[in-house]
Formats: C-alpha cells, structure tokens, sequence
C-alpha cells in the first residue's frame, strides 16, 4: 500500500451518487437537430469550415481551432448544416454563443475514420498533433485543450508521474464511475497511449473510495498495463486535479504553476478514454458521458452526442413536476442553466435537476460571525471570510494580496457556511472585476502608446518634410548660382567658395520659408498660406455654425476644436479647410432638420 | 431580490442553530449555578434576555435593519446569558440592564451589529459595570445562601430583605476578591483560602458545555487551551517559587470565571482570532493578561480586560498568522 | 535664569539639528522627475479625446498637476475616474459640471463601408492612428485599438461614422455582485 497525502480542509457532503450510479450507461436517441456550440474549450472560439447547406459526414471536421487555447469541433452525426447562428448556449452568462445547427440525416453515416495505428512509434508531438486535430478537451469539466497538457519538454525532464482522475468527488456525478466500470479496458487503452506521449514513468490511477465496482475493475484492467490504482478517500474536492495530484504524489502545486514543472501530470478518466477511442478508432470527440440526475423519475447515466438538445436529454429521464431549474455540472460547482434549449457541450459532465423539494433554497444571508468554518473547509488554506469582506468592499487590491486568484471556487466555503452568504459568488465577482480592471488598463496602455507613437510620428513627418524642402530649395539655389556664374563667364570651376556660398544662402531662405510662420508675417501668398487663411475662415464659419446648432438642438456637443497640430503645410490647411466645410455642412443640416421639425 | 447562489447545496446550519447549540452548552453551568446561588440567577438571565431583545430590536430599527432576522440568529441572548452569569448572581435589578444595554447598545450595534463588533459585548458591559460599580460588583452572594426564591427577587428588585435575614451573606466578597485585599493587607495566604468549593464546581459546568461545543466543531481547541496555558505560564512557576505568596494554578483555574471565558468568550469567533496560529496567541495573550491583572492589578478578576485587550490586536493577528496557501511557501504572501 | 537659557538653546539647536537633517533629506531623496504627472496620466483613461479641452490625456494631466484645471474635465474616466483623482490629489470630490460633457457607455467606431469615400480625413482625426486605408480606398477602423473617443466622426464628410458600444460577450461578461436577499418576514408572510 503506498502512502497517501492529505489536502487542507475538504467537506463531505451527502454523495448522492446511487441514484444515477445504478444502471448502465444508455445511449441517447439521435436527436433531429443539434446545435454544436463553437466554443467547446478555453480560449477562442473555433471557425466554422463548412457552410449552410453544406452535408457533411459523422466526425467530420467542421470548425477549426483559432489559436493555441481553442479546439477544433467535428459533426457528431451526418446530416446538413441549416444554420451557422448565434444560438442559447450554456454558460452561466445566458449570452447566445455562435452554434451550427446541424440536421441529421438519420443515416450516422461515418467520415472514413484514421486511427493512428502505429502510435507506439509515433512522437510525442505526433500524437499531440493527432488529438488537436480530433478535438480533444478535458472532460472534467475544465475543457482545456488535451494536447496542450501533452506538450511538455519531454527529454529534458521525462515526466515522472502520469496521475488519472477517477475521483469524481461532486456529489450526485457518477459519468465516470460507470464509465470505468463498464469500458476500463477502453480507459486503459487511452492511458497507454498518453503515457506513450508524456512518456511518464509511472501511472496513478485515483479514484475515491466510495466507488468500490469501479475499483474493482480498474484494478482488473489496469494490472496487465502495470498501471497503479489507487483507492483514495472520499472527500470533497479530492477530485481537483492539484488536490488529487497532492493526495498521491504529495506535492502541492501552487496556482499559476504548471503540474508539469513538478514532473506530474493530470488526465481524467474521461479524457483518456476520448484519447483512446481517437487514436485507436479515429473518432474525434463527438459524444460523451452525461448523468442526468437530482428530482427526476429515474435518474442516469447516457452517452449523449455533442449538441443535443438538453431539455431532450432531460425528457430521456422525466424531471419531477415541481422542478424549477436545472444545473450543468454538480450541485457544488455547477451553474444555473438559463436556457435548455442549448446544444451539450464538452463540458457538460451533469444535468442536475432541481426541485424545491430536493434543494430547498438557502435562507437567506446573515452578518459573516467569522467562525472560521470557511478556512477550515478551504482546500487551498485560504481565509474564505477576508476575501468575502474585501470583495464585498469591493476592495480587490486586498483580495489579490490575500490570493483570490488561488481560489479553485469549489464551493466547500459556501457549503459550510453558517451565515449563508454565496461565497464563492463574491469572489466570482471579484475575479471577473480584477479582470475587466486589467483589460481596461491594458485598453489604456495600448491607446497611450499608440497616441504617444502618433505624436512622434507627427513631429517626424514634420520634420522630413522640413528637410525635403530645404533640400529643393538648396538645389534650385545651387543650380541658379551656376547658371549665372556660366552666364558671367567668370571662371566657372575655379570659384567653388562663391557656390559653396551660394548654396548656404539658399539652404537659409528655404529653411526660412519652411520654418512655421506666423500668421500675419509673410508677404508672398504662396499656396499654404491661402489654405491657411481658407482654414481659418472655414472654422470660423464652422465654429459659428455649431453655435447656431447647438443653439438649435442642444444636448449635441459643439463640434471639436480643430486639431492643434500645426498648420503649417499646404496638406495639413487643406484637410482642416474641408474639415470644417464638413462640419459646417453637417451643421447646416441638422439645423435644416432641426426646423423642420414642428414646435411642440 | 434573488439570491444569486452558485453554490446548489449547503449544510443545515445557521447562525441561529450555532446560537442555540452555545446557549444549550451553557445549561449545565447555569444549573450548577442556580445550585449554589440560588433562584435568583434566572432572574438575571431573564432580565439580561429582555433587555437585550428590547435593545437589539430597537437598534435594529434604528439602524433601519429589518429586525425579525436579525433578532433570531440569538446573538443577543448569548450575550446576555454571558453577562448574567458574570454579573453578581443577587445584584441589583438595574446593573444587569445597564450592562446589558451598554453591550448590545454601544459594543455591538454601534459598530454594526452582528460580525462587525471588534470587541466581545458581553466583556465590554462587564468592564464597564466594574470600572463603574466596583464596589456593587464585589458582592457576591455567599453560597447556599439561606434565602428562598422570594426573598432573592425582593433583594434584586428592591434591595431588601424580609425581616430575619442575615444581609452579610449576600454582600459577602468572591474568593479572588478576599484573597487580593487579604495579601494586600498582609495576611498569610493559607488562612484567606476560599471556604467554599462552589466556584469550582460551576466552574465545571462550563466545562463541560465547552466539552460538548468543541465536540460539536462549534469552538476550536485552540483558544481555550491557549488561554488556559496562558494563565498556568505564570500561575505555576510563581505558585511554586513563593506558595505562600501566590495563590496556587488550581484556584486560579478553578475561580473567577475562568472555564465560562475559556469555553464561551475568548470563543467568541467575531471579536476574536480566526487563524488557528493566531487563536492560540490571542487565547495564550488573555491567559497571560488575566494572571497579571488578577494578581498585579487593581480589580479583582482580570478575563474581561485581557479579553477586550486582546480583542484590539485580532486584526494584526488575523493578517500575520494567515497560513500558507496551498503550495505557496510560508511566508509569502 | 541660566536654565531658561539652556532650554532656549536646546530647543534652538535640535530646531537646527532636525531642519539640517530635513534639508539634506530633501536634497539627497529628491525624486528627479515629476511622478504625480505620470500618475495622474495613469488614472485618465487614455482616450484622447480631447473633451478636457486639451489635445491629449497628457497634457490634461500636467494641467491637472499644475493645479490649472479641474478634476471633473474627463467623461470617459467617469465618476470614478473623478474620485480616484480627488483621492490622488487630496481634493474635494466634484461632480460633473451640468452644462459640460456627461460621462455615457465606452462605444467604438464603425465606418459603414458602403458610404465612406476615402478622403482620410478620420484617418488624420484619429489620436491613436486606430482607422487603416488610404486616399480613395475604403476605411476602416480597427475595434480593439478604438478608444471610443469620437473625434473621428465631425471630420467625416459623408457622416459614415458611427458609434456602436460593444456587445455582451462571453470574453467580456463579468459575474454580478452578489445581491443578498434581506427577505421581510412579515411580507413573506402575507403573501
């Protein structure tokens, strides 16, 4: 028996697990209509490759990835594309995602599928390429892209720990549990390969012992891999990946750190089965595991495709009457789903329904008494009950100094809280807050830069022009002065101090008429000086103009100063001249509007 | 308005229940109490509870709080059970009420109400009564008082007596009391030693219900113990360097409240330390505070002062003794 | 009489002895150049758009230091841009003034590209160079450098500008604060 870890606090709440644990896995009904959300992972959203109309295949590609975070997303069944349209999709926010919708055929008519046969003697990066192209995201619930967790340096430091999550410690989930109990040699396939890819030396499997069958079969499965299965305790969130890594490895990776830099890496069960059916069958990832629980008739387990309708898949299992909700994820961590008709997602692990019956809802929020349970429940040692003041301040310098940012909103602080409050809901807040506050800083950073550069660029332009100038100038003079020295007959070559003369006259008469001049300096018109003058009484019209019009309509801003930058070339007084004959123009029209209108 | 909970499920607990477990935990030592004092501590504890109801309801609306949820998370009673059972059990009607006023009134709503009191209501009302009322708040009742229900209630409410009684037994001094003036006035320690084991005996009363609490995850281990080894830190060493001179560790232990503060204040989680490393050094700083204003001091028991200045070092305690965060190094921050 | 004298000339010596010491602490810690511009210019919210009725953020920042303007001037900075100033500066907080500019929601510009003409003139307006074309081609403005500063839309002589503010994105939706419910029992009751 090898020793175990223990992480900081931790809760058990009710498991609720047998409900949906006890039958098997069902394959959902092909639904008529899916809408494939494309944003089916961390970072951007991917880009659809096919087009309305379009009939595509099962597993065929049809959004690709757009950077490094994003995945691709594939048909999960045969059928045509009838809409590539912004359509519900489920994130807490209830903002429409961009979805195509895809009507199927009935036909589940496959693509001609590549497995990657020869993976034992394919690279690392070989493989990571292989599954970015299936679309593989962590099925936990995180969906971050699996092939990025494959792309650690290997050689320079093989990794020495290939930890597989099967703790599913949320109350009322049991995907994963039925999954390993009835495809752990599928699982153990999928880990064989990703051990391949990190080439880890060593592979743990944890998985909380209150799922004792789907111990059992992991251990039947995993002993001809030589792969370690290990029986962890029930606790809540012993399923976190770096709560789970701590448990078996000891080592407790901080936030911002990547698990690879301390030689261990984190797959769950799912995922590594989604690995496994995409390189051996070559089937991109366009289905997965839901249970479908909380106050419905018979709650269970289905493998449903990417796409499907919820309130379809909730019908499979008959909500109770009295249900008023229904939550993606579990009962700690889940969030509230505004709208059922979205498409699953990648993420979509659990369908939680709620009755008042089942989950009476909280009283309501008292005074925190700083009781210390939160702490105490924290799994990352934090001090729930400050963070919840600072961000309730909205104090959120104090609130990263008390490192809101390692917060994994588990949920543990809320469940315990005697006081009610929605902890994890604040600190939400409070991370979203610190966020918007970066984006607008760096917004403001890069305009500040940009303007800075503007400025600079402004003054060179200036300058050059200057130069050009002067240049022309120096040239003419020169070429004068030889004509006329040509004309004297007077030694041509032989003066070359009385050119040189010439030449540093005319660069100073040039220099003098480009220098900015004042206004009511010069006596030559030449053509600037007319634009300038043209400039001048254009704004001045224009100025008065936008009096009049905001006399006319007040509520409108006058009309900007013209801008001060100088107007000493002929360009600059032209582009001000028809500046303001626009601005006069507007102005006259909107008064022209503005009369037109009858007085109330 | 909704409630936004992201968090689906919760455990049954709240305020109130934890009120209402504290205010069981306190039974044993009130019986015990009413064992050896007689009748007369339910009337205080009844007087305490009104006052406070009156007061809290009053502020609440004053502060334009809405009132019923606020009055039922029971704070208010705890506090006032707490001052009850610190206050003379046969004092006047009035130093209960003021006491309890102060507390609730001054300690705890005007700083904000419940969680937001940076000192312990129930000590605050305490000190006020014996910085003010010294005198009054010496006296304690002899134990086994001969005085039935009736003749208790006439003397709290109308300072008499029926005719017969004896009134020196009610204005009889606590131990901790007779010790300090007897050392001070010369006398030999072991004639001054208590007469009576009735101290002792509630004082395991609240023991037991802090027992009970800590059993329940409603108090850390931390506070009491600290508070405890706090006191014996100089109790001990002094008691055997100069028996004669210093009352032993166990009477310390044993009298003047010292088991009701270590289960049922230095717990008090809103005035107190939320860091288990900075639990133990505010408990130790009330045991070590207490030995010396006991004993060095003027008044005669010292819990409440060590408790409130202690109370104003809970903010730097709380931001000094954060424990490390999960993987991060201690001593980062 | 003596001892009178020796107080005076203690005080007066360590009067000499602490002002010595604040001079040459003043000479040896001096900041070189002017932090507050910088961190007033850190506060605004850099989009130029001149409504301070300076050309720039930053030279209404160094107005500001000067003590020569007010620090209501900035709508996009918003009141809370107001309040940060006032606590940066140690002044009084002050509400936007009723005839001046009010503060409204962060908006960017669009070119409808069907209407623009190509004449470059917003291309020149633009403070921080965020509109791409050239002379008789089509314009167009790049969203995210866009500081919604609206200084392109008067240049434009075909009114093809417009102001759009961004819409709720997932990359951009923030959780709200958490409103706790104060339910009144007696309400609830009848209800």
């Amino acid at each position: 028996m090898m020793p175990l870890f223990d992480f900081p606090g931790g809760i058990h709440p009710p498991e609720n697990k047998a409900q949906s644990s006890a039958t098997p896995i069902r394959q959902a009904p092909l639904p008529p209509q899916l809408h494939v959300a494309l944003r089916q992972s961390m970072g951007n959203a991917a880009r659809p490759c096919v087009a309305i109309g379009d009939r595509v295949a099962k597993g065929q590609l049809i959004a690709s990835a757009d950077g490094r975070l994003s995945a691709a997303v594939h048909a999960p069944t045969s059928g045509v594309v009838s809409a590539i349209a912004p359509q519900p999709f489920a994130h807490p926010s209830g903002l429409p995602e961009l979805a195509i919708t895809l009507d199927s055929d009935g036909e589940e008519r496959w693509i001609e599928r590549q497995p990657l046969h020869d993976w034992q003697q394919r690279s690392g990066a070989k493989i990571r390429d292989f599954l970015a192209q299936m679309g593989i995201v962590g099925l936990g619930g995180a969906v971050f892209p699996s092939h990025l967790k494959l792309g650690l340096k290997l050689g320079v430091s093989p990794l020495e720990t290939l930890v597989i999550n099967g703790a599913e410690c949320e109350p009322y989930i049991s995907c994963d549990d039925r999954l390993m109990r009835e495809r752990a040699d599928a699982i153990c396939d999928g880990i064989a390969v990703t051990r391949h890819a990190l080439q880890a030396r060593q592979v743990l499997i944890g998985i909380e012992d209150n799922k004792p069958q789907a111990i059992a079969a992991m251990q039947a499965a995993a002993a001809a891999h030589g792969f370690g299965v290990v029986a962890v305790p029930t606790k809540y969130p012993s399923g976190g990946a770096k709560q789970l890594i701590r448990i078996l490895t000891g080592k407790a990776i901080p936030h911002g750190v990547r698990a690879t830099e301390h030689g261990v890496q984190c797959f769950n069960v799912a995922t590594v089965y989604a690995i496994g059916r995409a390189v051996l069958h070559g089937e991109p990832l366009i289905s997965r595991i839901v249970t479908l629980t909380g106050a419905v008739e018979a709650a269970a387990n289905v493998e449903a495709l990417i796409g499907t309708p919820l309130d379809q898949l909730l019908a499979l299992v008959r909500p109770h009457r009295d249900s008023h909700e229904v939550v993606m994820g579990g009962p700690l961590m889940g969030f509230t789903l505004p709208d059922l008709a979205a498409g699953l997602t990648k993420a979509g692990n659990c369908l939680l329904v709620k009755s008042p019956a089942l989950f009476p809802p909280r009283p309501p929020a008292q005074a925190c008494i700083r009781c210390g349970d939160c702490a105490s429940a924290c799994p990352v040692s934090l001090q729930p009950m400050d963070l919840f003041w600072f961000a309730k301040a909205k104090n959120f310098d104090k609130a990263q100094q008390w490192q809101l940012f390692d917060c994994i909103e588990c949920g543990a602080c809320s469940y315990v809280c005697p006081s009610q409050i929605p902890l994890v809901d604040y600190y939400r807040f409070a991370k979203s807050e610190i966020w918007a506050a970066e984006r607008d800083k760096n917004a403001a950073n890069l305009a500040r830069q940009r303007h800075e550069f503007r400025q600079f660029r402004l003054q060179r332009d200036k300058a050059e022009k200057a130069q050009r100038l002067a240049d022309k100038a120096a040239q003419a003079a020169a070429r004068q002065a030889a004509s006329h020295s040509a004309a004297a007959n007077v030694a041509p070559a032989s003066d070359p101090k009385q050119a040189a003369i010439a030449a540093a006259m005319a660069r100073a008469a040039a220099q003098r008429e480009a220098a900015p001049l004042p206004e009511q300096h010069s006596s030559g018109l030449n053509d600037a000086k007319q634009a300038a003058i043209a400039a001048a009484m254009a704004r001045a019209a224009a100025r008065k103009a936008a009096a009049d019009e905001a006399k006319a309509a007040s509520g409108q801003p006058p009309a900007p100063p013209p801008s001060s930058s100088g107007l000493d070339d002929a360009k600059q007084a032209a582009i001000a001249a028809a500046m303001a004959r626009a601005a006069a123009r507007k102005a006259a029209a909107d008064q022209a509007r503005a009369n037109q209108q009858p007085d109330p | 308005m909704t409630a936004i909970h992201s968090t689906h499920i919760a455990k049954p607990a709240t305020v109130s229940t934890v009120m209402l477990k504290v205010l069981a935990a306190l039974l044993p030592g009130i019986a015990l109490s009413v064992y050896c004092h007689g009748v007369g501590v339910l009337l205080q504890l009844l007087l305490a509870s009104l006052t406070a109801l009156a007061a809290e309801a009053a502020m609440l609306r004053l502060r334009g709080v809405a009132v019923l949820p606020a009055l039922k998370d029971l704070s208010a009673i705890v506090t006032a059970w707490l001052l009850a059972l610190s206050l003379p059990p046969l004092g006047g009607w009035w130093m209960i009420v003021v006491a309890t006023l102060f507390a609730i009134i001054v300690a705890k709503q005007l700083y904000g109400g419940l969680g937001n009191n940076p000192f312990n209501p129930a000590m605050a009302g305490f000190a006020l009564m014996v910085v003010s009322f010294p005198a009054q708040m010496a006296q304690w009742g002899s134990p086994q008082l001969p005085l039935d229900a009736a003749a208790q209630w006439q003397w709290i409410f109308l300072h008499t007596l029926p005719a017969g009684s004896v009134p020196d037994a009610i204005s009889s001094a606590t131990p901790l009391d007779v010790l300090k003036t007897g050392l001070r006035q010369g006398q030999a320690l072991a004639g001054l030693l208590p007469q009576s084991s009735a101290q002792g005996l509630i004082a395991l009363g609240w023991l037991a219900g802090g027992l009970w609490l800590w059993q329940q995850k409603l108090i850390p281990w931390q506070t009491p113990l600290a508070m405890l080894a706090g006191l014996l830190a100089l109790a001990l060493p002094l008691w055997l360097w100069q028996p004669a001179q210093y009352a032993s560790p166990l009477l310390h232990l044993l009298q003047g409240g010292t088991l009701l503060a270590a289960a049922f204040i230095v717990t008090d989680p809103v005035s107190g330390a939320s860091t288990p490393r900075g639990r133990l050094i505010f408990g130790f700083g009330v045991g070590l505070l207490t030995y010396v204003i006991r004993v060095f001091g003027n008044f005669p028991d010292g819990i409440a002062f060590a408790v409130l200045l202690m109370n104003m070092t809970v903010p730097l305690l709380d931001q000094y003794t954060r424990p490390a965060v999960f993987g991060h190094r201690k001593g980062r921050s | 009489m003596s001892q009178l004298l020796i107080a005076v000339a203690l005080m007066l010596l360590l009067a000499l002895l602490l002002g010595a010491i604040l001079g040459y602490a003043s000479v040896r810690f001096r900041v070189k150049a002017d932090p507050l511009v910088d961190k007033i210019d850190a506060i605004l919210p850099q989009t130029q758009c001149g409504q301070c009725s300076h050309p720039g953020c930053r030279p209404y920042a160094e107005a500001l230091a000067a003590g020569s303007d007010d620090i209501n001037k900035c709508p996009p900075g918003g009141e809370d841009g107001i309040r940060k100033l006032a606590e940066l500066l140690g002044v009084e907080f002050k509400p936007f003034g009723a005839d001046a500019p009010q503060p409204k929601a962060k908006a960017v510009a669009l070119i409808d590209e069907a209407t623009c003409i190509g004449c470059t003139l917003c291309i020149q307006a633009c403070p921080v160079d965020a509109i791409l074309g050239a002379a008789k081609q089509m314009h167009t403005v790049i969203a995210s450098e866009c500081t919604g500063c609206e200084l392109c839309l008067a240049p434009c002589p075909v009114d093809c500008i417009r102001m759009i503010p961004p819409g709720s994105e997932l990359t951009n939706w923030k959780w709200r604060y958490p409103t706790i419910p104060i339910r009144n029992v007696s309400s609830g009751a009848t209800r």
